[in-house]
């Protein structure tokens, strides 16, 4: 990736400052699609979590995890193989000493990644809705704070070998991935994906034949509302990740709102005729993923694709979310409520391969071996940060048990763990006519 | 076959990065890359037809 930007003036800090500071409502906007998507009785506590997440995500990052991300340029431990330079961890005090909190480069960054870290968070969340106990949720949250993201942020932000691979061994610009396709996004559905092999798909989701029972998200204007404010949180995070870490300059911004958007479009209206084919009618939270996925493959390279190749990113990712909806839930038992690992990893994963196709087309020309390098970066997230965020949920699991008891369940998770629901007027459920 | 599955994972990913150190050539290092990462998938494979497996045990 190229080094990151040199701040000319106070107008450069500010905007980008202005841009991280829409980042929260992508956080808001996937806290309300994943209370949507869940039971109506786990309706407050799905948003309790989401607070949870976020104040964990926030002090952890700040206490310990950006000593190990650290920035492009700043200290890191260097092992020499083969007489090339691996730079694989960052070499940061604890809490943030001795950083120049002042509107410096390395100041934004951590601004943005705080917010980052809890999007980062809050997809596993999604993804084991329904049946994940608060403690077990904020212990994993610490563990991906303080650990997974900022390792692999690192490796792709901080100056690390994956940034450095067009440096050493001519790939490309090396791994490119400015606004967090992987960093953030692919990290978080990954680690939904191995939560839900842990946890376990929710009771009564599955027959005895092993076919999958509908269970609707109890608020659908939830789910469409969080989209449209991620859309805004995901134009500041794409401009500011492209600004600091992509060293693009303020007048490449326009671009990157344009392919943000054109990308969610696209993908949103790919899953809408995916799922009029496959079910007869269109799937509001299947679309509604399917806009979330177009925001995540954006992510990868936004300010290096022309708008056309955003919208081809865009309706692949719509199509390969619908249908990794369906064959994750009807053939893989994976009981993803939040479509997290569709809509956060494939669409991630793609995005990412996607840049290396299309990245620099119109700008001069994709740079010899940027796929490879894009490769060499999706097979660490799969080969690497999904068995380690594997091992380290099972261990937590093994301390803190994750699931819920079956009573639990039945009962939801708000009146279980929290003691009151988060509709208290209405409390009649659709599967208390089911006889058990 | 859910270990063997993960271990597939880490070998394929420990073939990318060989890949990166023993071979200079541009053709033959983005064949071995391919060839790890088609190894990850034949891991990912298998964790999943172990869950599966797990899945209807329980069920």
């Amino acid at each position: 990736m190229p080094p990151p930007a040199p701040w000319t003036s106070e107008i450069t800090t500010t905007l980008c400052l202005l841009a991280i500071l829409l980042v929260p409502l992508a956080v808001a906007g996937l806290a309300l699609l994943n209370n949507g998507l869940g039971k109506s009785r786990s309706a407050a506590h799905a948003m309790l979590a989401s607070m949870c997440v976020i104040s964990v995500a926030a002090i952890v990052y700040a206490a310990i995890g950006f000593s190990w991300e650290g920035f492009g340029g700043r200290a890191a431990h260097v092992v020499s193989i083969g007489g090339k330079p691996w730079d694989w961890i960052a070499a940061q005090p604890f809490f943030l000493r001795g950083i120049e909190l002042n509107g410096s480069p390395v100041s934004l960054a951590i601004v943005l990644q705080m917010f980052a870290v809890a999007i980062a968070a809050m997809v596993p969340l999604s993804a084991a809705a329904d049946r994940w106990r608060l403690g077990a949720i904020c212990a994993s949250t610490a563990v991906l704070a303080g650990w997974t993201y900022p390792l692999f942020a690192h490796w792709v932000w901080g100056g690390g070998w994956l940034a450095q691979l067009g440096k050493i061994y001519g790939l490309g610009n090396g791994f490119l991935d400015t606004g967090g396709a992987s960093t953030i996004q692919a990290v978080g559905g990954l680690t939904g994906l191995a939560v839900v092999w842990i946890v376990g798909p929710r009771e009564g989701k599955y027959t005895s034949e092993g076919m999958p029972v509908g269970i609707p998200g109890h608020n659908l204007t939830n789910v469409i509302f969080g989209c449209l404010l991620a859309w805004a949180g995901w134009l500041g995070m794409n401009s500011a990740g492209a600004m600091l870490f992509g060293g693009a300059a303020p007048s490449a911004l326009v671009l990157v709102e344009i392919n943000t958007t054109l990308c969610a479009a696209a993908s949103a209206l790919a899953a809408v005729v995916t799922t009029r084919i496959r079910f007869g009618r269109p799937d509001a939270s299947i679309s509604a993923n399917g806009w979330i996925g177009g925001l995540v493959a954006s992510s990868a390279a936004t300010a290096m694709l022309r708008p056309t190749a955003a919208i081809i990113v865009g309706l692949v990712t719509g199509l390969l979310v619908a249908l990794s909806v369906e064959w994750l839930e009807l053939w893989l038992r994976v009981d993803d409520p939040g479509g997290a690992a569709s809509s956060h990893a494939v669409a991630g994963v793609w995005g990412l391969f996607a840049a290396g196709i299309f990245a620099g087309l119109g700008f001069g020309g994709v740079a010899p071996g940027q796929w490879v390098a894009q490769l060499i970066g999706i097979a660490t997230l799969i080969g690497f940060v999904l068995p380690m965020a594997y091992g380290l949920n099972w261990v937590l699991n093994r301390v803190i048990p994750y699931r819920v008891d079956s009573d639990g369940e039945r009962q939801g998770m708000d009146l279980h763990e929290l003691g009151a629901g988060a509709y208290p007027e209405f409390m009649v459920h659709s599967d208390d006519f089911i006889q058990r | 076959m859910k270990v063997v599955g993960f271990l597939l994972l880490l070998a394929g990913w420990l073939l990318v990065l060989a890949a990166l150190e023993m071979l200079a050539a541009a053709t033959p290092r983005a064949l071995f890359v391919v060839v790890g990462f088609a190894i990850e998938v034949l891991g990912l494979v298998l964790v999943f037809r172990s869950h599966l497996a797990v899945a209807e045990v329980e069920s």
